[in-house]
């Protein structure tokens, strides 16, 4: 009898050792691709990435330096573009979600969120194109923004009315007792309580979309020099790194690293600003 | 405590204030096929405490939170009969809810101070977003608010502190005080001590005492010796109606109903 539990005791042993070995196993292979990719990006990357890579505009064919400082302002005016449209739309959609409108309606609401947001990038951009670019008979930078706004919308709408859902109901019974309005509850108590994950959704989104290229490549499109007015091309740094990379030149292949561990490192840097918001969330309420 | 065991006067007949601040009339309320509350009829006496007391279910928070409209929030609710605060009717289709709630203020069973604000902020919200913009007048508010809910020696240094810093009886006082800033004729409480424990549970007793000489209070409580310890009447609710109301020392001692009498004693509830 001893002895049978002593044999169930080391085979038990076993068993729990063999599961977290592979629990530990695929915990590597997740970050395995990651390490890679940010090992490579830096060994090919980190030598071009220098005080011209980011005052500079790309050089012509064949001459040497040179960089992406169009690249890198397009995408910050990008980003502001998309956000201008993205940020209120999808915000103020999913606050409407989670607080009004009647349960049928939402689900169906909802539903097409999700699909919106599993809808191939590239979509957005043709979408854009007909809409935009042919209409108005020319790329632009309001055409790539609002390719990259539509797909943030559905996801700071889901973001937000996660988080709004989360707000417990005593605080809009609390606010609501008091005698105050009800939109005054929504915008002061509970989007308040919430804002902290509003606003990481919203980073996340944008995150999410400067590193898009499909949606850029028939709308944004992309240009070599300064752009003077957002009714014109305008680079941005996924199109650049794009371009580059498929060029035959390995001057260009360089600053295609370099571009893509600058875009990598600010997509990192927002997450880690995430990260810092979204500590002791445990603690306080969202 | 020894107030209760004096006979309770009713209030004193006055001519500018009706002896009862709410009159309810044959009130019904309904959450979509389901009443759950059944014809009442009853008013509620002025500068006096209230209790509804009664078992799980039977209406007492749902009638409580109907003099204030706080039920609306539920949907599909349907009203009929008529609710009377000072001779007026609150289920006019011309009246406000938020213009109810503002003269008919209300604490909650669980404390709720707004996580996102200082003890100081949490207070004087309610004139805040109603458009109060006047900082001394924000600021003699605050402490006299804080000075009523017996909470102003205890948080006066740290006005700016989260208001969730607070211990629960602290952040149930500071939700009282949060309630009487924005001066309300009522103070409807839904269970206020029952998270609480004992200590904290008397000082907010003894705070109901005291607010009493202002304020007309409402409480619905599922503990029966803090009924008879806080109240001047008593009105026991069973499956949605009224089955008594009276001085609470009567229906403690000699109810009129047998189902009260049943409950009081504990056989059921």
């Amino acid at each position: 009898m001893h002895f049978e539990r002593a044999h169930r005791h080391t085979w038990r042993k076993i068993k729990s050792g063999l599961a977290s070995t592979i629990a530990f196993v695929s915990a590597l292979l997740v970050i395995t691709p990651l390490s890679l990719v940010f090992f490579h990006l830096v060994v090919n990357g980190a030598g071009s990435v220098n005080w011209d890579f980011f005052t500079k505009l790309p050089a012509p064919v064949g001459a040497a330096g040179g960089g992406m400082v169009n690249a890198i302002v397009g995408s910050l005016e990008l980003l502001a573009l998309a956000g201008a449209i993205g940020i209120p739309v999808g915000v103020l959609g999913g606050v409407y979600l989670a607080e009004y409108g009647s349960a049928r309606i939402n689900s169906v609401l909802r539903f097409l969120a999700d699909v919106l947001n599993g809808i191939p990038s590239i979509t957005w951009g043709v979408v854009v194109y007909g809409l935009v670019v042919l209409r108005l008979k020319g790329f632009s930078a309001y055409a790539g923004g609002l390719a990259l706004s539509l797909i943030m919308i559905p996801l700071i709408l889901r973001t937000t009315e996660e988080v709004v859902l989360l707000v417990p109901n005593g605080y809009r019974e609390a606010s609501l007792a008091l005698g105050v309005s009800r939109w005054k509850t929504i915008v002061h108590i509970v989007m308040k309580t919430a804002s902290k994950g509003i606003i990481t959704g919203i980073l996340l989104a944008l995150a999410r979309v400067g590193g898009e290229t499909a949606p850029l490549l028939f709308t944004a499109f992309g240009n070599r020099f300064w752009n003077h007015s957002l009714s014109q091309p305008i680079a941005a740094l996924p199109l650049q790194i794009f371009t580059y990379a498929i060029s035959p030149y390995d001057d260009w292949h360089r600053q295609a690293w370099a571009g893509a561990l600058v875009l990598v490192t600010g997509v990192f840097c927002v997450n880690v600003i995430v990260r810092i918001l979204t500590r002791g969330r445990a603690a306080s309420v969202v | 405590m020894e107030h209760v065991d004096q006979p309770v006067e009713p209030p004193p007949a006055d001519e500018s204030v009706p002896a009862c601040t709410f009159q309810v009339k044959n009130l019904s309320i309904w959450y979509g096929e389901k009443r759950a509350i059944d014809n009442v009829t009853l008013d509620i006496a002025s500068n006096a405490v209230t209790a509804i007391i009664g078992p799980s279910g039977c209406g007492k928070s749902t009638f409580i939170r109907a003099l204030n409209r706080m039920h609306e929030l539920v949907p599909k609710t349907r009203v009929e009969g008529t609710v009377l605060l000072q001779g007026e009717d609150l289920y006019l289709n011309d009246v406000d809810p938020a213009i109810v709630r503002r003269r008919v203020g209300m604490v909650f069973q669980k404390s709720n101070p707004f996580p996102t604000m200082s003890i100081g902020e949490n207070v004087v919200v309610g004139l805040r977003l109603n458009g109060v913009r006047d900082r001394k007048f924000l600021n003699e508010r605050l402490e006299k608010s804080l000075r009523m809910a017996a909470l102003w020696d205890e948080v006066k240094d740290d006005l700016h502190k989260p208001g969730t810093s607070l211990s629960g009886g602290q952040q149930q006082r500071l939700c009282i005080a949060r309630a009487l800033a924005v001066e309300p004729e009522v103070l409807l409480m839904d269970e206020p001590c029952s998270a609480l424990d004992p200590i904290a549970t008397a000082k907010i007793e003894e705070l109901i005492y005291e607010l009493k000489a202002r304020y007309t209070i409402v409480t619905v409580t599922h503990n029966m010796q803090q009924a008879g310890r806080i109240s001047d009447y008593t009105a026991f609710f069973y499956i949605g109606r009224l089955i008594e109301i009276g001085p609470t020392t009567k229906i403690f001692t000699n109810p009129t109903d047998r189902q009260t009498e049943d409950y009081i004693t504990g056989r059921f509830g």
